[in-house]
């Protein structure tokens, strides 16, 4: 039933031997230990499993293993170098983006791929490249000020 | 502590990062679902398909057969039954005689994995007996057949009256009466339910799980399993959004504790979306009858509300719930003759309970919906209605709440003057309009949920050598913002930075009660406790130094990590060194701290729901945008004012005020908990409506800060008031730019499309059922209200 | 956690060697983005022992050409790359919108324009976990013997929920596809079946390899679609227009509605008044009043269904204004006072 799978993870590459219907998700969490990962329905309509595939925001509870061989994953766990968190952690500390915290690692990563394309967004282009990810605790305003921080600081 | 001047406060009132926030953006902050402790076993609870049937049988007998289940449990293994409140005790883990909602609890199974746990529910036989279900409250009135509970359909009514109204409504030059509706939603936490529950063979059991109440679920697993308190461990985890959904004890965590004791290995089990809104225990639909009569200038003279609750299937919070339907419309207006008549109905579906708000945003629509109208009769503006009647700071209202801080009128000031509303709002362009509402809400419940005398906050603190401060306490951060209230408050006491807390919470093994993270009560019950806790070790500390920096004790001044005399800055000695000191004296340096709110319930039967130590404030301006053509209603700018107290955290509390305006958007416009042929219409992330991005509004935040006399620093709540004047706001301003009424929560297209082809331009309920209502409790009015 | 059953999964390199290992495994499915697919699969709404994925195949997913001449859209490109990329965004405009308008980045990241063209037709009363399914008895479409939404119905009225397949009718696409016994090409209406299960035509080894824009230098097109919010929504109605011109008059309008059926229902016989014309605010109006007959939707999706139908013409209007240049919402129609009389 299970097949051998190398996936690229943060930088790390791992193999695995896992059944293949097994979502990343699953994987993320129970093979790999990276709970960061977080899963609010698994049916791709909520996007709290947000992960990066070659730096474009994904969902991981749909996205199956042997596909994503080959491709670069990155999770919240990859986000900081060493122990030096990445700015949109830090601006997401400061300005209480993170309430419950359930939302905040797809939210950064996906915070994270519009920055590497777009480093000064408008607040509109916030919106609409987080109009995939829910929250139900901060009403989103904290967020779009914490990446419009991170952006600034960024020069 | 109330009146301490900002500027000579170091951490409170601060913008700073909060404890946890660098574990919550890195991943790092560990949910229940997070937990994998070796040997682990996976449950999964077969549930009802049936919203009311007797059981017959349940065969089990495949399910254990199969290769890697590791148990199976049913009704008869967890016969006792529990409930939050101690006069529902109704709920089973797993139903053995009867379900009573589609999704109700049947069996459960511990497998080695998660696919094994599904096939074996898939292997569980249960013969029903169908049962005609009731899926309304009219329906719950007509009892067709068997009731839902032996005792009928009529879960509770209540009656309470304060001075005679139908007098007061007799002498009014004029009256109105409306009926409006307000439909169920719930919470939507983005973490689904989840629980590890691990029993060792010393006989202790460890559960962890996302609950608000962790104390409350420590009682009820000793009660259901038969195991001693002591004996049982409750640890709540970080919970992944809240809002009142995990403050319930729930089936899969008493499952999960009893799987963990039959196969002596930890059981995890995280409820799957669907199952979230089986779980449910949100907002009730609430049908509501608002009657009151008024002076020529707007004073009103007497007001009689109605509210018929839709429960679900189970008692709950709900005779709590039914009591806030009636209990705080008079916190914000000084009505001097008040009735208040409430029923709540048990129904075929998931049971309702406490969501942000808890029982008070439908009447709180009712109410300001019901003054806008009246408002425009009397040929007043909204904001003069409202004025004429408010409630006065230090003031005891008419169902004897006592009002001490109040800072409604400047809320209202705030709002009123930064929207321009008075000027603004007789001149919208076509399809626009703006709204506005006022409200009120605790700063935690006045009593605990089981009758008792003690605590209803307690936190211990602990200093180290190393100058490091450990402070424990039961409360358990659902995103609030708990953790950073302790740690602020006991560092501003000791004079030490955030970074040199040590926070251990929820733990029940630990730390000392908290009652949990409801009623919007941690700050400041929480708070206070904190601060005497603090003061103690500080006491102690002080006269340590003291004595090296021969001074006396109250000279000294706790700050930036030192110890040192007010008026020679130059003599002080590090923290660390102080602690030293006080612990070469006397040993380990720790003490603890309590709080009890003072008695306040009124000389009434039914005056337990409704006080609370201190009152939060709101007051809201909406702005809508309407299409004509499709009835779509957006809101693109909402100005709030709150009046907080004090904000121990600015940020914070803004956070909780625009989470608040979010999830009233969401409730006003689109969020609704509906049923179909029985089942819940689509109990998915998709096709229940939470508001993204793209629906947000550009939202003012004005914090108000009255200095509660009471609260820590002065602080009060800002998790739960802040949504309640947001709702009727979008329903008058929605009246403001199309005319029309929708006296109906959700205020959808559909709706408004509907009442633009009425002649009276209004959608709503037309009337309320009829119900024979107990005739009320007359209670007497405070002293100062008699002869009004 | 919702998971998906057990299954094979096979990751052929060449579209040939997907159909035949379609056709080779009873019951096989193909998988592009999977975001269709999987959710279904997790809830167990049909089986498929066996899963082909496409994501193997080196260059599945260019897009070529430009209006002038005519483009091709490899299937397997993402919504993300059709909704952005610069050749669409003129006459083919529609086809861009309708793939910025799907659900939400991360599913447009993912999800492909064939994959979109192909989404299994949707119903409130099936796309159901397996326990809620059980507990309303099952219904035609899986398992049961009754359709839910409309109770004396022979067959299945599921919903057409596609954003791209309106599109791709309006804009006269064809298709290639290939199976294991060969290649053909044909337009895009002939893929939709007006069944709410057999919602095609096409065999279950069929890949779709390429979707086929013709040449349309002088085309404007538009697509509007309605939903609860700005994100993740399906649609419960969908216009799409695409107006060919020649001296500043219609030469062609075709047009097409999702959501409004089990299959993107044809509008364009009912678009013909524009035709010879400069559409101006009455004429649209009128043209969008007359389109909205053949919708019929029910109610198995979000909304009401008399709002949905209401909302039809409006939607129409709204589309052919934007696809004529003009203020997409200062038409003439309004559903306050023509709709008001008839309710
Ligand atoms: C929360 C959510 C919201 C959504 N909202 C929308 C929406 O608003 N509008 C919308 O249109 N869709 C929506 N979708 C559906 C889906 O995401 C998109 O339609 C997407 O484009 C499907 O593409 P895919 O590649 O992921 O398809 P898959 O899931 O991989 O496949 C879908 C179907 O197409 C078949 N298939 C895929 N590629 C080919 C091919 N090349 N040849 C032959 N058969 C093929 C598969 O066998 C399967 O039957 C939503 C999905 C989710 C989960
Ligand atoms: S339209 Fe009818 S048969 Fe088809 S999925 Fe819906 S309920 Fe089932
Ligand atoms: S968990 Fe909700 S989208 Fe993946
Ligand atoms: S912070 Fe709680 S869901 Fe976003």
């Amino acid at each position: 039933m299970k097949v051998a799978v190398r996936l690229r993870v943060n930088g790390q590459d791992t193999e695995l031997l896992v059944p293949p219907y097994k979502t990343v998700l699953e994987i993320l969490r129970e093979d790999l230990g990276l709970t960061g990962t977080k899963h609010g329905c698994e049916l791709g309509e909520c996007s709290t499993c947000g992960i990066l595939v070659d730096g474009k925001p994904f969902l991981s509870c749909l996205a199956l293993p042997l596909d994503l061989e080959g491709h670069e994953i990155t999770t919240i766990e990859g986000l900081a170098e060493g122990s030096r968190p990445h700015p949109l952690q830090v601006t997401f500390a400061e300005l209480g983006a993170a309430q419950c915290g359930y939302c905040t690692p797809s939210m950064i990563l996906t915070a994270k791929a519009l920055l590497d394309t777009d480093p000064h967004p408008s607040r509109a282009a916030i919106q609409q490249a987080l109009a995939g990810v829910l929250c139900r605790c901060t009403g989103y305003l904290k967020i779009f000020e914490a990446v419009e921080l991170a952006a600034s600081r960024h020069g | 502590m109330a009146k301490t001047q900002a500027d000579e406060l170091a951490v409170v009132g601060k913008s700073l990062p909060k404890p946890d926030a660098m574990g919550k953006v890195s991943g790092q902050a560990r949910f229940a679902d997070d937990l994998m402790l070796p040997r682990m076993l996976f449950a999964r609870i077969l549930r009802s398909p049936l919203p009311h049937a007797r059981i017959r049988q349940v065969d089990a007998s495949r399910a254990r057969a199969m290769p890697g289940v590791q148990a199976v449990l049913t009704g008869e293994d967890l016969p006792i039954k529990y409930g939050i409140l101690p006069v529902s005790q109704d709920e089973e883990a797993l139903c053995s005689e009867k379900v009573r909602y589609v999704g109700d609890p049947v069996a459960a199974v511990a497998a080695t994995d998660e696919w094994i746990a599904d096939a074996a529910l898939e292997a569980i036989d249960v013969s029903f007996e169908a049962l005609p279900s009731v899926m309304s409250i009219d329906e719950a009135l007509a009892q067709p057949g068997e009731p839902i509970h032996p005792r009928g359909n009529v879960h509770k009514a209540v009656a309470l009256e304060f001075g005679d109204t139908e007098e007061g409504l007799r002498s009014a030059d004029h009256t109105r009466e409306d009926v409006v509706f307000f439909e169920g939603n719930t919470h939507l936490p983005m973490e689904q339910h989840a629980a590890v529950a691990q029993y060792g063979q010393d006989g202790k059991l460890t559960v962890w799980s996302s609950t608000q109440t962790p104390h409350y679920v420590h009682r009820a697993l000793g009660k259901v399993l038969e195991l001693p308190m002591s004996r049982i461990r409750v640890i709540a985890t970080p919970n992944g959004g809240g809002f009142g959904g995990k403050s319930d004890i729930f089936a899969h965590e008493i499952v999960a504790a009893k799987l963990a004791m039959v196969t002596g290995r930890p059981v995890k089990i995280t409820l799957t979306r669907e199952e979230v809104f089986y779980a449910h225990r949100g907002r009730h639909p609430v049908l509501m009858k608002v009657r009151t009569g008024f002076r020529r200038d707007g004073r009103i003279t007497a007001m009689q509300f109605q509210s018929f609750l839709d429960g679900g299937g189970y008692g709950s919070y709900g005779v709590a719930s039914t009591y806030y339907t009636g209990a705080l419309q008079t916190a914000t207006y000084a009505i001097p003759r008040y009735r208040f008549e409430g029923v709540r109905l048990f129904t075929n579906k998931p049971p309702c309970g406490p969501k942000r708000g808890h029982g008070t945003p439908q009447p709180r629509f009712a109410l300001e919906v019901h003054l806008d109208k009246v408002a425009d009769e009397l040929g007043l503006d909204p904001v003069a209605i409202r004025r004429r009647n408010l409630v006065q700071p230090n003031s005891q209202t008419v169902n004897w709440l006592r009002i001490t801080s109040c800072g409604l009128e400047a809320c209202m000031d705030r709002v009123v003057a930064d929207s321009r509303f008075l000027e603004r709002r007789t001149a919208m362009p076509s399809g626009r309009g703006l709204g506005f509402a006022v409200s009120s809400y605790l700063s935690g419940a006045g009593t605990a949920i089981y009758w008792n005398d003690m605590p209803h906050s307690e936190v211990q603190v602990k200093v180290d050598r190393g100058g490091g401060v450990s402070v424990l306490c039961g409360a358990i951060d659902i995103g609030q913002g708990s953790d950073h209230i302790l740690a602020a408050i006991v560092a501003e006491v000791l004079g030490v930075s955030l970074q040199d807390i040590q926070l251990t919470t929820a733990d029940t093994d630990l730390t000392p009660i908290d009652l949990g993270s409801y009623s919007s009560r941690v700050t400041f019950m929480v708070g206070n406790a904190a601060i005497a806790a603090a003061q103690r070790v500080r006491q102690r500390l002080a006269e340590a130094a003291a004595r090296m920096l021969h001074c006396e004790s109250d000279e000294l001044s706790f700050r930036g990590g030192q110890v040192g005399r007010r008026d020679h800055p130059g003599e002080a000695i590090s923290f660390a060194q102080t602690v030293q000191a006080a612990e070469a004296g006397e040993g380990l340096i720790s003490a603890s701290g309590s709080y009890t709110p003072p008695k306040l319930a009124g000389p009434y039967k039914g005056s337990g729901v409704g006080p609370s130590p201190a009152y939060s404030f709101s007051a809201a301006v909406v702005e809508v945008e309407c299409d004509p053509r499709t009835g779509e209603v957006r809101v693109p700018e909402v100005w709030i004012a709150h009046d907080i107290g004090r904000a121990i955290n600015p940020v914070l509390v803004e956070g909780q005020v625009e989470g608040s305006v979010y999830m009233a958007l969401g409730e006003a416009l689109m969020e609704e908990q509906t049923f179909r042929i029985g089942v819940h219409k689509f109990p998915s992330m998709l096709e229940y409506k939470s508001p993204t991005t793209l629906e947000m509004p550009v939202v003012h935040t004005s914090l108000v800060e009255s200095l509660d006399p009471e609260g820590p620093f002065g602080a009060k709540e800002a998790g739960q008031g802040p949504l309640l004047p947001v709702i009727p706001a979008i329903a008058n301003a929605v009246y403001n730019a199309l005319g029309v009424r929708i006296d109906e929560i959700p205020i959808t297209p559909e709706k408004v499309l509907r009442a633009l082809a009425q002649p009276s331009r209004r959608v709503g309920p037309k009337g309320v059922p009829r119900f024979a209502f107990p005739s009320p409790i007359q209670a007497a009015r405070p002293p100062e209200w008699e002869g009004k | 956690m919702l998971r998906l059953p057990p299954l094979r999964y096979l990751r052929p390199t060449s579209v040939e060697a997907a159909a035949e290992a379609v056709a080779e495994h009873p019951g096989a499915m193909l998988i592009a983005g999977g975001t269709d697919l999987v959710p279904n699969l997790k809830r167990r709404q049909f089986d498929a022992p066996v899963l082909v994925s496409l994501r193997g195949i080196a260059g599945f997913d260019g897009i070529q050409g430009e209006p002038g001449r005519g483009m091709v859209i490899g299937a397997g490109a993402t919504l993300d790359q059709v909704a952005t990329h610069p050749a669409l965004q003129t006459a083919y405009r529609a086809l861009a919108q309708a793939a910025g308008f799907v659900s939400t980045p991360q599913i447009r990241h993912m999800g492909t324009i064939g994959g979109n063209l192909l989404v299994d037709p949707r119903c409130n009363y099936y796309n159901q976990s397996a326990a809620w399914r059980q507990a309303v008895g099952y219904c035609l479409k899986r398992d049961g013997d009754i359709c839910l939404v409309a109770r004396s119905s022979p067959r299945c009225w599921a919903v057409s929920s596609s954003d791209s397949a309106p599109v791709a009718l309006a804009l006269g696409a064809e298709l290639t596809l290939r199976g294991a016994e060969g290649e053909r090409r044909g337009a895009a209406a002939d893929l939709y079946r007006d069944d709410g299960i057999v919602y095609t035509t096409k065999r279950a080894d069929d890949v779709i390899v390429g979707i086929h824009l013709p040449a349309a230098p002088a085309m404007t097109s538009a697509y509007w679609k309605l939903r609860r919010r700005g994100s993740f929504d399906f649609p419960v109605l969908g216009a799409a227009v695409a107006l060919d011109w020649a001296d500043g008059m219609v030469r062609v309008a075709r047009g097409a509605l999702g959501a409004a059926g089990s299959r993107p229902v044809e509008v364009s016989h009912l678009l013909t008044p524009l035709v010879g014309r400069r559409p101006d605010d009455e004429l649209i109006a009128q043209v969008a009043e007359a389109a909205e007959k053949p919708a019929r939707p029910l109610d198995n999706t979000d909304f009401s269904h008399y709002w949905r139908k209401r909302m039809t013409r409006v939607l129409i209007e709204r589309a052919l204004r934007d696809a004529c240049g003009l203020d997409p919402l200062a038409g003439r129609l309004t559903a306050q006072t023509r709709s008001g009389q008839a309710a």
